[in-house]
């Protein structure tokens, strides 16, 4: 900004008594009032998925507070001692240090064991309110240009969300906490030649050893949260760098915003919104009991509990490894290819992967260098949202498998059946969940052109003077209108020889990719077809 | 091992100075030993309640039996080729089976399954009664392991090192293959736990006095009434089903709520 520089007159009229006296007093020092009115009148479009990802900071200023609290108290060392707290089925029974201070939180510390479960419930919301948010953001196309880093870097908050969850979930040192650990051991003990070298740098020796905890506990409160709250601001910064996006509609352009100013409107209801996330979180915590450790006691190798279940958003990868066939073990050359792990690991791998650069994939393909600022609604996209659908059905197959077991015993099912269904789920699940979301979508577009070219239907029946009955339609206003018609049509891309008079391989690929994603459209209305149509609203 | 056969003095060897029946004497002289010292051991663990039964009780029991049970388990209750044989099963077997409404079964399935009590109490003692007296097996236990008075924190160890791969670490079930379950244990009576765990019905191991004494086992039936009858401290539990209730009820419930907040406080005044 360059009048920022601009000096100041001094202020010398009487201003607003104390008030004013103190801005200004800031102000002088830190000319803190041009970011104020740069930021104050910055405008955001009111919609309640755009809060999506507020709740996401909101749980994560939760989970900040409560885990501060609960460092006061948690002690990471796997020493063993013999516990001597209130709760009467553990008393005398040896455990680490760890689990016995996660238990004198619940039970012997005031307060405690409201804030272990307001944060264990915080963080399962904190994940699944970016999930959420997530998929607004896919679904609306929010990620397109200029957007498609912050898309990087919300989906690396995501995966670093997760990683705090699992480095949490292990802390207490339970029983449930050393399964989840042991499954990770296995998984990296799996990874070809380096897999036993890792697990072992990990563990600091044989599983479960006696560091892992203090491990976790440096990642979990200092290296993860430092690099997520980096991350957060960059993201925020993105996102008044960028200003927000908003849902088409009359008077939206790519070039404005049409939406509340921050100050006063947008920061009082932002600001009141997190006394009531906060609120949600402290309902669940007083009222439902969160992992509850004293059941599952503490971590000793040879018991397993049924129905021993990571947090839900590890659930998939739990899935994976419960879906994998038996038997894809051998031993070639004298090591041990467990392809029962590699393969699981591999096709997260590669999901992960192509959600993280989706937005550059489909950038690619389409072609379009331009910057978005509307959002699409998800029928307009016909083919992204169907790679969505088939994502989210993938995701979600995945997901289940992880309650097999619940499953069987609560539907009175067979284990085997739940898995073998769930198998095909994964696999052909995604083609249907695709073909049949690309249909919808474009008969839903299809009504939209019917409805702005002759209306909609009123339920008057009308009888004319030669017999004939009609239903009068309706024309749309001229917002509603605005909605239905302001789309991108998309073409496919067409090979075009390059300056040597080929066509690349490479160009090839794009163009057939091209055609996938718009051989199928419904184009929007135009002016000229608006026209024709008058006049004919029958 | 290769060369533990020599072909040279091997025939030579048999006429020697034992005689060739003397290694099967001995077999059957080590079989009769170890057989009836275990003999000896698992009666032992039959308690007294077969004697205490009238030969009246028998012979209702009987009666019972043949209109009731005897179309799958035979008529001397020697098994047929839809029910096993319940000689020697105990007192403690068909107490639990009959007593908890799993048998008489219903239908034919993965495994039996809990349903309303089909016998009064006399009815159930009587079959009991017969059963018991085809041949020893585990008696009715005593009530001096059923107070629920023990070592929790000792029960909740066994519980979880025996017990909580397939009952789940707070006794709410769990599924096996091919359609079975362990159930949930909420519910069930101490004698019912006591006769499970020594019997061993429908897929469950048996856990005999050897490798969990009655005194354990006490333990262990302390800890499950512990649970019972203390609610979570937490708050409502959720079913103690683990991380999938929690993530269901944050999903449904919770992030539920939290879009519905998020309409309203988004929605234009009217």
């Amino acid at each position: 900004m360059s009048t920022t520089t601009d000096m100041k007159p001094v202020a010398t009229k009487k201003s607003g008594g104390f008030t004013g006296a103190a801005a200004n007093y800031i102000d002088e020092r830190t000319s803190v009032s041009t970011a104020v009115k740069e930021l104050g009148r910055k405008i955001f479009p009111d919609h309640w998925s755009f809060l999506l990802g507020e709740v996401a900071l909101y749980s994560f200023v939760i989970i900040l507070l409560s885990g501060s609290f609960l460092t006061f108290f948690f002690q990471a060392s796997m020493a063993e001692v013999q516990y001597d707290g209130s709760y009467v089925p553990l008393k005398g029974v040896e455990m680490s240090v760890a689990m016995a201070s996660s238990l004198d939180i619940s039970f012997d510390v005031r307060g405690g064991l409201l804030m272990r479960q307001v944060h264990h419930w915080a963080a399962l919301l904190f994940v699944a309110s970016i999930g959420l948010h997530m998929l607004r953001i896919y679904f609306t196309g929010a990620f397109r240009k200029p957007r498609e880093l912050n898309w990087v870097i919300g989906f690396v908050l995501f995966i670093l969300a997760m990683a705090e969850g699992f480095t949490g979930y292990s802390l207490p040192d339970d029983l449930l906490s050393g399964n989840g650990l042991r499954i990770i051991d296995g998984m990296v003990k799996g990874i070809p030649v380096v897999g036993t070298w890792i697990s072992f740098l990990l563990f600091g020796g044989e599983f479960p050893g006696t560091d892992i905890v203090g491990r976790l506990y440096s990642l979990h409160i200092l290296l993860l949260p430092a690099i997520i709250v980096a991350l957060i601001a960059l993201h925020l910064l993105f996102v008044v760098v960028h200003k927000h996006t908003q849902y088409p509609g009359a008077g939206r352009t790519d070039t404005n915003v049409v939406g509340y100013p921050v100050l006063p409107v947008y920061a009082a209801k932002a600001g009141g919104f997190f006394f009531i996330v906060f609120g949600v979180v402290m309902l669940m915590a007083s009222f439902f009991t969160i992992n509850p450790i004293w059941n599952y006691g503490p971590y000793d190798p040879s018991p397993v509990s049924a129905g021993t279940q990571p947090d839900w958003y590890i659930g998939f990868a739990d899935g994976a490894l419960r879906l994998v066939p038996p038997g894809l073990e051998w031993v070639w050359f004298g090591h041990t290819w467990s392809f029962n792990i590699l393969i699981p690991l591999t096709v997260i791998g590669i999901f992960i992967a192509t959600v993280l650069f989706y937005p550059f994939i489909e950038a690619w393909i389409t072609g379009d260098k331009r910057e978005h600022h509307i959002l699409d609604r998800p029928r307009n996209a016909p083919t992204r949202t169907a790679i969505g659908a088939a994502g989210v059905t993938f995701y979600a197959g995945l997901w289940a498998a992880a309650s097999s077991d619940i499953m069987a015993t609560h539907f009175k099912l067979t284990m085997e059946g739940v898995i073998h269904t769930l198998q095909a789920v994964v696999i052909l699940g995604p083609i249907f969940a695709y073909f049949i979301t690309k249909r919808v979508c474009l008969a839903l577009q299809k009504k939209d052109r019917e409805i702005v070219l002759h209306g909609y239907e009123s339920g008057r029946i009308v009888r004319l003077p030669g017999g004939e009955y009609i239903e009068v339609h309706q024309p749309v206003d001229e917002y509603e209108r605005w909605k239905l018609v302001s789309y991108n049509n998309y073409k496919p891309l067409e090979l075009a020889p390059n300056a040597q008079g080929k066509v690349s391989p490479v160009q090839r690929v794009r163009a057939g990719l091209s055609r996938w994603f718009f051989e199928d459209r419904i184009a929007p209305v135009g002016t000229k077809e608006l026209e024709e149509s008058h006049g004919d609203h029958h | 091992m290769p060369r533990t056969q020599k072909p040279t003095n091997g025939r030579t060897r048999r006429t020697g100075r034992r005689s060739p029946l003397a290694s099967v004497a001995l077999i059957a002289i080590g079989l009769l030993f170890t057989g009836g010292a275990y003999a000896m051991i698992s009666t032992s663990t039959a308690t007294a309640a077969t004697e205490t039964a009238s030969q009246q009780t028998v012979s209702e029991g009987e009666k019972l039996f043949a209109a009731n049970c005897a179309t799958c388990h035979g008529l001397s209750a020697d098994g047929t080729g839809s029910g096993p044989s319940l000689i020697g099963v105990g007192a403690a077997s068909v107490d639990f089976q009959v007593g908890t409404g799993r048998m008489p079964l219903q239908a034919n399935g993965p495994q039996a399954i809990v349903k309303p009590v089909q016998f009064t109490e006399e009815q159930t003692a009587a079959l009991t009664a017969y059963v018991a007296s085809l041949a020893p097996g585990p008696g009715i236990p005593e009530a001096e392991y059923l107070d629920a008075e023990g070592d929790a924190a000792a029960g909740a160890e066994l519980f979880r090192i025996n017990c909580a791969m397939c009952h789940n670490v707070a006794g709410a079930g769990g599924a096996l293959t091919e359609g079975k379950y362990a159930p949930a244990l909420d519910g069930v009576t101490p004698q019912h736990i006591y006769e499970a765990m020594v019997t061993g019905p429908q897929n469950m191991p048996v856990f005999n006095d050897m490798n969990v004494s009655p005194e354990d086992k006490r333990d262990i039936i302390t800890y499950l009434k512990y649970l019972e009858n203390n609610p979570s401290p937490g708050g409502f539990a959720l079913g103690s089903l683990g991380p999938v209730s929690e993530g269901l009820f944050l999903w449904i419930f919770g992030l539920g709520a939290i879009v519905a907040l998020t309409v309203w406080i988004t929605a234009k005044s009217n």
